[in-house]
């Protein structure tokens, strides 16, 4: 058996502490970018959305990493928990693409000139975007609970081993085809400030994972232990 | 190895004859791509661009998309009866049905790709003269991977709802490396490029090709045991 | 354990295959000898196909281990070499004939001498003229036959066999009813569902009636009419 209905519910109220806690982190380390870190000289206020977009993708890399990891010891253990906290990264994972996917845009536009462009970290994350849809999709699409988790392992393990890939030919393909200085995305050194308040806003933001993806794995055990319960 | 070949042999050639009594998957996979390269012709400005500068492009897209149809048809014919029962109650390893069918695939793709490449000379007035055998191997290159991830996909598809969506919405992705590398390494040997300016986009496309054909082989025993 | 008897080649012990949450099959036991015939009988729900699907080793049991000829049965391709089947499915492909099918099938099973073999095989069910034509232009109960072909071309010890008179006229039950017996005699082990156990009675060793995923009934056939009006009624509930 795969747990109780009781602990189930305390690890979605651990998470609920934990997304709490990483919220109030998150409105401190904004606080933070717009009252105590200089304006960015060349970007203005627009560069102040650098502090959500990087760390977002950031937990978005990471969520789609762990779905990969975790279903490998999925096809390997075959522990149903397994493939149930696949799914809540993936989940989440999904939330944060959303969240990366619209703050670049409205970044890039005054900053780059273009709400796209075909860089390669982009296109890496458009299709890490795409990728994890199509797993949920074949999630929805398979009756039987085993094989729908031994469906969705191989492909979060193959989504997994597609990374490299991508980043790799897009670059390649980028680097044939130079862009105008203005949509080269370079990282400038930061001053000390600005990295202080990246680097809190990436722990807000890893911290925002742990606590969502423990609410989500709580209310996908609760939800399996509830339909065993009727049936046994 | 030869456990794993024989069985192996034996479904490809099953596939083949199974094909050659219907035709139905061949003939309509060799039409929607000769429809294909057809409106890409008009879905093109013909003042502004010229069919050889679109030429790279068009080929892929048109083979990839009609080996996207034929590779559909691998898992669905197993479906009827429940004949895929069969290979697995037969004392053979899974790898060699996954073998079997990317045999096959390969194969079929293979002819819808030899029925292509006539008629794309054909309509866009390309000079194949000198160009066509290396040609030939970048086709070869970019099918030997993306094929082996869309056997193990469509095997997953054809026992979802929607197969004949599933399949495309998870294979998709996974065709933009093989894609970018091809149409890469099509256009400089159009070109007449020396080797060395295409031998980056070839690693890559080998590269892929051992990785995710390894990696499908050995992930297809979770996909069909129960 | 059951109690094994001498000669017993195929064994259930304490199986249970759960499908997610729900429970399929519970503390299944089973034990059949050569020459005997298990017939297995329960109401639509109750585990059958499952039981043959766990004893074919197309699924994997959640609890409990299926013993061919004393091996554990997916530990080694032995197991499956022993083992025939006969689904409701036919497992053929209608586009070839006859012939290319159980071709196709020598060849999965590594068998030698297949030309031969396969044109005895055709002999046994009887289609031996119609072996050329493609299996959409054969009846369904010729087809059913040509299935058996398959199941029994590489010479199983253990045969299993689901709903197997499903859509067969009385000439063509009684066609596979002279098979088994023969198979029986043979020295094979089988066990056959179906919903009508009078069909195969007379061949019958063992009844075995499922409810709900569990033995409602396992005994040995030895005067066996009361038993088959005791089945009956448990399969209708």
């Amino acid at each position: 058996m795969i747990g109780s209905l009781a602990g189930s519910h305390r690890v979605i109220r651990n998470g609920m502490v934990i997304t709490g806690i990483a919220l109030a982190a998150m409105v401190g380390v904004y606080c933070l970018a717009l009252l105590a870190t200089p304006v960015e000289a060349h970007q203005g206020l627009a560069q102040k959305i650098v502090y959500i977009h990087a760390p977002a993708a950031w937990s978005a890399l990471l969520s789609f990493s762990i779905v990969g990891i975790v279903s490998g010891l999925y096809l390997w253990l075959r522990d149903p928990r397994l493939d149930l906290f696949a799914e809540a990264s993936a989940d989440v994972g999904l939330v944060f693409s959303v969240g990366m996917l619209t703050t670049g845009p409205i970044w890039a536009k005054p900053i780059w000139g273009t709400w796209w462009t075909w860089d390669a970290r982009l296109t890496l994350t458009l299709f890490l975007f795409f990728i994890f849809l199509g797993y949920r999709a074949l999630r929805g699409a398979v009756q039987d609970r085993a094989e729908r988790a031994r469906f969705a392992a191989v492909i979060g393990i193959l989504g997994m081993i597609l990374v490299p890939f991508i980043h790799l030919s897009v670059y390649l393909f980028r680097t044939i085809h130079p862009q105008p200085i203005l949509l080269k995305p370079s990282a400038p050194s930061l001053p000390p400030e600005m990295l202080r308040t990246l680097l809190a806003s990436f722990g807000g933001f890893t911290l925002l994972y742990v606590g969502l993806v423990s609410v989500r794995y709580g209310l996908g055990l609760a939800n399996e232990i509830r339909e065993g319960g009727d049936a046994d | 190895m030869a456990d794993l070949l024989r069985p192996s042999v034996a479904i490809a050639a099953k596939d083949f004859l199974i094909e050659w009594r219907s035709r139905t998957a061949l003939l309509s996979a060799t039409v929607f791509a000769a429809l294909v390269l057809v409106v890409f012709n008009f879905a093109r400005d013909p003042a502004s661009l010229s069919p050889v500068v679109l030429a790279p492009s068009v080929l892929w897209v048109t083979t990839t998309f009609a080996a996207m149809l034929t590779l559909n048809r691998a898992f669905m014919l197993e479906r009827e009866n429940e004949a895929g029962e069969a290979l697995r109650l037969a004392p053979i390893s899974p790898n060699a049905v996954f073998l079997g069918k990317y045999l096959a695939n390969l194969a079929f793709v293979g002819v819808v790709d030899l029925v292509v490449l006539p008629l794309f000379v054909l309509f866009f007035n390309v000079d194949f003269g000198g160009v066509l055998l290396g040609l030939i191997g970048v086709i070869v290159l970019a099918n030997l991977g993306f094929i082996a991830v869309g056997t193990l996909s469509s095997a997953m598809a054809v026992r979802t709802r929607f197969a004949e969506l599933m399949l495309p919405v998870l294979l998709l992705p996974f065709l933009i490396p093989p894609l970018i590398g091809a149409v890469q390494a099509t256009t400089r040997i159009l070109a007449h490029r020396p080797l060395s300016e295409l031998m980056g986009w070839l690693r890559l496309l080998g590269l892929y090709d051992i990785v995710f054909f390894t990696v499908c082989l050995l992930v297809f025993p979770s996909v069909s045991d129960e | 354990m059951p109690t094994t008897t001498l000669g017993v080649i195929l064994e259930g012990i304490a199986l249970e295959r759960r499908f997610g949450a729900s429970r399929v099959l519970t503390q299944v036991d089973l034990a059949v000898g050569r020459g005997e015939l298990l017939v297995l009988v329960g109401p639509n729900g109750a585990g059958k196909t499952t039981l043959l699907r766990l004893l074919a080793g197309l699924t994997r049991p959640s609890k409990g281990e299926v013993r061919v000829l004393g091996h554990a049965l997916r530990s080694t391709p032995a197991g499956k070499r022993a083992i025939g089947v006969v689904s409701h499915q036919t497992l053929l492909y209608d586009d070839l004939t006859a012939t290319e099918n159980l071709r196709f099938t020598a060849k999965l099973y590594g068998l030698p001498s297949a030309t031969d073999r396969v044109n005895a095989a055709l002999d046994q069910v009887g289609l031996r003229t119609r072996g050329e034509e493609p299996l959409r232009r054969l009846s369904r109960g010729m087809v059913q036959r040509v299935a058996i072909a398959r199941a029994l071309l590489h010479d199983p010890s253990v045969i299993l066999m689901d709903e197997p008179f499903v859509g067969l006229d009385r000439a063509s039950v009684n066609q596979v009813c002279a098979i088994l017996r023969r198979l029986l005699d043979g020295g094979a082990a089988v066990v056959a569902s179906t919903h009508d156990p009078a069909l195969v009675w007379s061949l019958g060793t063992i009844a075995g009636v499922l409810v709900q995923g569990r033995w409602a009934l396992y005994q040995r056939l030895i005067n066996g009419d009361g038993l088959l009006a005791r089945c009956e009624e448990l399969v209708r509930g």
